[in-house]
């Protein structure tokens, strides 16, 4: 889950960060009231607060020169949408003048399964420009999780940007608060970009903080709102309030598959035979009748899809209990809303086929016979 | 010969009173797997299918000190211990199939596994099979059948999907490794591939990739300098999903233009690997590499 800037560099603060003061308003509240109550003076920036990379490019972050101009910001800025999206929070802070923008960001390295630590003396919003041209300017050092990222490793990175003295220890210490956060928090993503220097001290400008989704239970405190994030339409949000993994596609046939790499293989293989998928649907590990009967009551509702394609390969999931999902969706949508073809093979097949055929329903073996049919529907 | 796992490993399933711990034990069982014991913390002193159950691991060596593997159904919070147990055990081969662990405590079970030498397998992840002589895993066991493909698979259910149509072309495998769909897991597509190097009774290597990650680019480097010198099929899952989203919960994730469908299917062909743009044409290039094998 994404956090805001403002949840971001709150909990950098908490770590001894120097974040610039400043205030969130939320929509229908009075902005005005709010910053003369901080105390902030200007010249202060107006920030919208959405979850979507490019924010500033796309004019969401303004710099006013007075509290009148800062309050007219607000209120343009909660009406800017940002890639579709229009936020729900507004931060207003003080601006900072700074000699130099750094960038700083701690990720898990997949094969090297460790945290790596990403830093470098050209930061600001052109740093994916950067890391194309100039890739040697981008210093990475990975961390042992055990030992983590200590003050002599944080130090090396800083010389590494051409650091100095006082400048060097707040970098140092900022960068080993951002990995205690980043072990924390779970996170998956740790990020200053813009990173601040300022005469000799580092203060982040902005922040970005993604944390790991199995492990929200350990961070109730940050779980928001889907529809808040804005990276899901609309029936990707009454999916996922669901339970349900549903990416909404463009095409017309409802797929649903148990398995990330099924279900996708699935898809490919409906646009091999000439078809256009209108989802993806993964039911996932072990699914419940109860489970299937909800995604496929879902699909029954979504629009888009015109017909149905399911397909299990039973492993933990058990046929049977695909099948009596199927069944009870059917009765409770009072009958087959929509064409519906099932290729069935795996742990409980036969039980599957039985309770099927029961229903009048003729479960497919094979994948290829199964697409055929669902593209000739 | 197989790799990792086969007729002598001897497994205990931790979890193994719960409903998925349960109900595959029955299955292992009937594969012909040598489930030893079962952990369960509570519940020593029960038999689950005729398997005794004990509170830890150690009391369960201490009464078959041959065991040597071991397979966790234990739910998302308590697997990292369970993880931990069987490592300090001294376990050298560790399933992990469940599901939603905290990816930094995956990222710290690892590094420790390979600290102590142990393989962990997963998380998130069918399991391992040897046909016809072990299956520490929740694959349906019919698909599969003995012969001299090896399989490696980031993805359980195309797992099935692909040895299935193996088994029905009349090919076999060696051995089948599901390595699971986390960002972060124990055994890597490149380490799976040093040992079925060396396993003589693999001829040709089946890769089932998905889009996301560089997992598929490290494996094709491999091939390319010459560390893996067998005949490799790769299938590459997610040809026709769209960039930047996250589709399902296995982190099959394109960002920041890397990982991308056309990125890995040019690193396996240029490395020399074929790669089956449809999973129907999966058992003739297979058939065509075991007879140049």
């Amino acid at each position: 889950m994404k956090l805001f800037e403002f949840e971001a560099k709150e909990i950098l603060r908490k770590y001894g960060a120097d974040v610039p003061p400043g205030v969130v308003i939320a929509r229908g509240e009075d902005a005005r009231e709010k910053i003369l109550e901080a105390g902030l003076e200007p010249p202060l920036m107006v920030k919208s607060q959405v979850l979507v990379a490019g924010r500033g490019k796309a004019g969401g972050i303004r710099r006013a020169n007075s509290i009148d101009e800062a309050v007219r910001l607000v209120g343009e800025l909660f009406e800017t949408p940002i890639k579709g999206l229009k936020p729900r929070y507004i931060l207003v802070e003080k601006a900072v003048e700074h000699e130099a923008e750094l960038y700083t960001a701690i990720t898990l390295d997949r094969s090297k399964r460790r945290p790596v630590v990403l830093v470098s003396r050209y930061g600001g919003m052109d740093i994916e420009e950067i890391a194309r041209e100039k890739p040697e300017s981008i210093i990475r050092m990975h961390v042992d999780p055990v030992l983590g990222l200590r003050g002599y490793h944080a130090r090396k990175l800083g010389k590494a940007i051409g650091l100095s003295g006082r400048a060097l220890t707040s970098f140092a210490a900022f960068l080993q608060a951002m990995y205690q956060v980043f072990v924390d928090y779970d996170a998956e993503l740790v990020e200053s970009n813009p990173l601040g220097l300022v005469g000799d001290k580092v203060i982040p400008l902005d922040a970005r903080i993604i944390v790991d989704d199995n492990a929200l239970y350990r961070h109730q405190e940050l779980a928001k709102d889907i529809e808040e994030t804005g990276e899901y339409s609309e029936w990707e949000i009454k999916a996922r309030r669901q339970g349900l993994a549903f990416v909404e596609l463009d095409g017309d046939i409802g797929i649903i598959g148990n398995g990330a790499g099924l279900t996708m293989a699935t898809m490919d293989l409906v646009y091999e035979h000439g078809g256009r998928p209108a989802n993806f649907l993964d039911i996932g590990g072990g699914a419940s009748a109860e489970a299937v009967k909800r995604a496929v009551l879902f699909l029954f509702e979504y629009p888009k899809a015109r017909k149905i394609f399911i397909n299990i390969f039973g492993g933990i999931t058990r046929c049977d209990e695909v099948a009596r999902g199927v069944v009870e969706a059917i009765k409770e949508a009072g009958g087959l809303r929509k064409p519906i073809v099932i290729r069935l093979t795996g742990t409980n097949e036969e039980e599957g086929r039985r309770i099927l055929r029961e229903h009048g329903i003729e479960a497919f073996d094979d994948p290829f016979e199964a697409v055929k049919r669902i593209i000739s529907l | 010969m197989a790799i990792l796992a086969d007729e002598n490993t001897r497994v205990i399933v931790q979890g193994i009173t719960g409903r998925e711990g349960s109900f595959h034990t029955k299955l292992m069982l009937e594969y012909g797997t040598k489930i030893v014991a079962g952990v369960t913390p509570g519940k020593g002193g029960m038999e689950v299918h005729g398997v005794p159950v004990y509170d830890t691991v150690e009391e369960a060596l201490e009464e078959h000190p041959d065991a040597n593997a071991s397979i966790v159904f234990v739910p998302a919070r308590f697997a990292p211990d369970a993880v931990y147990e069987a490592i300090d055990a001294g376990l050298k081969l560790v399933v992990v199939i469940t599901e939603h662990i905290p990816v930094h405590e995956t990222m710290r079970f690892v590094n420790y596994a390979r600290q102590r030498g142990t393989v962990i397998i997963g998380p998130n992840c069918p399991g391992i099979i040897s046909p016809g002589k072990t299956k520490i895993g929740i694959m349906p066991g019919r698909v599969f059948t003995p012969g001299p493909v090896g399989i490696v698979s980031r993805s359980g259910t195309l797992t099935y999907e692909i040895a299935y149509a193996l088994t029905r072309s009349g090919i076999g495998q060696s051995t089948v490794v599901g390595i699971g769909g986390d960002p972060i897991v124990g055994l890597s597509f490149t380490e799976a591939m040093e040992l079925f190097e060396r396993d003589p009774e693999t001829k040709v290597l089946v890769l089932i990739g998905e889009i996301g990650g560089d997992m598929e680019e490290r494996a094709a480097r491999m091939i390319e300098e010459g560390r893996f010198t067998k005949p490799v099929v790769a299938f590459i899952a997610g040809r026709t999903a769209p960039p930047g989203k996250r589709m399902g919960h296995a982190g099959a994730i394109i960002m920041m233009g890397t990982g991308r469908y056309e990125d890995k299917v040019r690193a396996l062909e240029k490395a020399g690997a074929r790669v089956a743009r449809s999973l129907s044409e999966i058992p003739r290039l297979v058939k065509e590499a075991l007879e140049k094998a």
